[in-house]
């Protein structure tokens, strides 16, 4: 997983609440059994006039001229800025998939679904929860100032604008560390193999229909 | 002390390690897997030289991609080639590692939260995990059960454990007896519209009171199912005598000296007199009308009697924006009565409603009646192999093929459309499944949300109607 310290970079507004799980990506594109590929196709159903199929070429689609990421100004955005319930539905990593491959590395939202939440941190993509009046800010300025962007600091726990402002976040600290080295969790699971053992064998004197269930 | 909830038994009965900052190790008994999720995690696996911790663990269905016609094709039904690789590399990833699999032409197939409890594959007071949000259901049986994503498929696979957060508990109480021809989906329906799709996020939900004392183990799979859909990743109920009922005989439940020693422990699966939670929600069942979600969020949902909310009316900006957008895409209008939309599609299945006692209610409704000849079409895709054998057994798939709807094969189908089963543009379905999301059941598709007697009651009159009005 790619490490993330510091960033900075432009912010694309996603004005609206509660957007789930398969409006990020589709259903249709679920059926790939890759792990990478899911950019072009991030928010397919706004981003483009026709229905988007697998493997199909989308430079060639027609694009929704209203939609935020289609615009000039918002091209080459890594900070997304979202509302209420940010990634709410499903539990498909596809989405934090698709976020990463476009090339978001950070949102920002007043709140976000819990499953979408842990995903986003497995996929080097920090999802920050800012106060509801903050983030209305954020939306002004970002609004008001074409090139727009904000840097983002794990270490610190900031956010900071233009100005100078800066606000900080909660994030705890499992997650927070994983993401700063870019840690597999598995491993760090792995080096408590004995402590695994010893509850599996505890388990089998006090519970043993949980176990070889299925022979 | 206070006493502790059914989540905090649960919790402390998996976990492994309490570490400094805050994480916990947490040990999980069951994984379900299916096709969707789990290749890339079997991938990282493999990339890894790892091996799976404990194969007897798990257990796979595809559920997602399968069609639900030609089944006796296997997979050579698959149509699309790109489903038919994914149902295939989960078959070859079970085969690789040992895994069991109910494969396509087995009749224990089925969607995977349905199966889970069929088989006695989902046991109370288990923690159980799968790649898939629905797996709340399994609380239903008092056990601590969540969707995960792939990254965390491949922890479990690799170590039989998570790394969890300890959640805040609530309990969302529903009082008194439900009238005639409210179900359990109209008791999750109503919550959500109170709480809303977020209400719960953060939270563990114990669902509890006299009314979910009252359901059968169908009903409270079914609520469960939905805490989802109120932001909550768990959703459960205590263990009672309904639930040792259920799970008695089951094909993997524990026999003999190990079934006294389990259910002696299930017993005590409940929350205790004196235990505290973080929030209560407390509804009045018997004020619970049969719901219709009318927009594109499950908190956008009325009673049948109701009418389409106008934006106008909503104070809060965000929301009001919210129900012009859902509007727009719904093609209704504020105020619209819910019983003057017209449907196109009926679709009675998914992992919420495809279970025995929901199919039997449908086809009370349809009985001796016809579908609406306005309709495009109306299906039923019963949740697994075996609750076909069942309804077929009680002659419920002559009740619907005489009244006009198709009788299918089991799976995920129309609930997210990665199969053949779509909504065409514009199309309005009565649907018995879970989400109502902008097009969530096929592009520019129109979901509203209903039990399966209220999706039956609008099979037959191309609307919505109360179904208590066609009960005698």
């Amino acid at each position: 997983m790619r490490a993330l310290k510091q960033h900075q970079g432009i912010v694309a507004p996603m004005d609206r609440s509660n957007v789930d799980t398969d409006m990020i990506i589709p259903k249709q594109f679920l059926k790939s059994i890759k792990r990478t590929g899911f950019g072009p196709n991030l928010f397919d159903e706004l981003r483009y006039l026709d229905e988007g199929q697998p493997d199909q070429d989308c430079s060639k689609r027609p694009l929704n001229p209203d939609f935020v990421l289609n615009q000039e100004r918002y091209k080459n955005a890594s900070v997304l800025l979202a509302r209420s319930n940010f990634g709410c539905g499903s539990s498909r990593e596809h989405a934090p998939w698709a976020l990463e491959d476009y090339g978001f590395r950070v949102i920002i939202a007043p709140s976000f679904a819990d499953i979408f939440y842990n995903n986003c941190f497995k996929n080097g993509l920090l999802p920050i929860v800012l106060e509801e009046e903050i983030v209305e800010q954020l939306f002004q300025e970002t609004y008001s100032t074409e090139g727009y962007q904000l840097s983002v600091d794990l270490e610190a726990k900031t956010v900071t604008t233009p100005s100078g402002e800066a606000f900080s976040f909660e994030v705890d600290d499992f997650r927070r560390h994983c993401l700063l080295n870019g840690l597999d969790d598995i491993g760090v699971t792995l080096e408590d193999a004995d402590l695994i053992r010893e509850y599996e064998n505890r388990r089998r004197v006090t519970a043993p229909w949980l176990f070889d269930a299925f022979n | 002390m206070a006493g502790k909830t059914l989540y905090d038994k649960l919790w402390d009965d998996h976990l492994v390690k309490q570490r400094d900052d805050g994480s916990a190790l947490i040990y999980i008994d069951r994984h379900l897997l299916h096709e969707v999720t789990s290749p890339q995690a079997f991938e990282g696996l493999r990339l890894a030289g790892r091996k799976p911790w404990r194969v007897d663990a798990n257990i796979a269905t595809p559920d997602h991609n399968v069609p639900t016609t030609n089944r006796e094709k296997g997979i050579d039904g698959i149509v699309d080639p790109v489903s038919r690789v994914q149902v295939e590399t989960l078959g070859k990833n079970c085969d690789e590692f040992g895994i069991l699999e109910f494969k396509i032409k087995d009749q224990r197939q089925g969607i995977v939260h349905i199966i889970g409890p069929e088989q006695g594959a989902t046991l109370p007071g288990m923690s159980i995990v799968c790649g898939d949000s629905h797996t709340s259901t399994h609380g239903a049986f008092g056990c601590l059960a969540h969707g995960i994503g792939t990254s965390e498929v491949e922890h479990v696979l690799a170590t039989q454990c998570l790394v969890q957060q300890k959640m805040k508990n609530m309990l969302v109480k529903v009082n008194g007896k439900l009238g005639p021809g409210v179900t359990g989906k109209d008791v999750v329906l109503a919550i959500i519209g109170k709480i809303g799709t977020a209400g719960g996020t953060g939270y563990a939900i114990e669902f509890g009171g006299e009314v979910i004392r009252n359901l059968s183990m169908e009903g409270r799979m079914t609520i469960c199912n939905m805490a989802i859909e109120a932001g909550a990743r768990v959703g459960m109920v205590a263990v009672d005598d309904t639930t040792i009922e259920y799970v008695k005989g089951r094909p993997f439940a524990p026999k003999g000296e190990q079934w006294d020693m389990a259910v002696a422990h299930w017993r005590t699966l409940h929350s205790d007199d004196d235990a505290v939670f973080d929030k209560v929600v407390e509804l009045d069942g018997s004020a619970i009308q049969p719901q219709v979600s009318w927009g594109t969020s499950p908190e956008m949902v009325t009673g049948v009697d109701g009418v389409v909310p106008d934006p106008a009316q909503e104070e809060d900006l965000i929301k009001r924006e919210g129900i012009v957008r859902a509007l727009k895409y719904m093609g209704l209008k504020p105020n619209q009565k819910i019983t003057d939309i017209k449907l196109d599609r009926v679709f009675i299945g998914s992992c919420t409603n495809s279970r025995i006692e929901d199919l039997r209610e449908a086809a009370n409704v349809v009985k001796g009646r016809k579908v609406a000849p306005t309709l495009k079409q109306a299906m039923v895709v019963p949740g697994s192999g075996l609750v076909k054998a069942q309804a077929e057994k009680e002659g419920l798939d002559k009740i619907f093929i005489e009244a006009g709807l198709e009788w299918r094969d089991p799976g995920c189908s129309m609930c997210l459309a990665m199969n053949a089963d779509k909504l065409g543009q514009g199309e309005h379905c009565a649907s018995t499944s879970n989400r109502n999301f902008e097009g969530r059941q096929g592009f520019g598709g129109r979901t509203h949300l209903v039990s399966p007697a209220m999706a039956a009651a609008a099979a037959i009159n191309g609307h919505f109607v109360d179904v208590r009005e066609m009960m005698n």
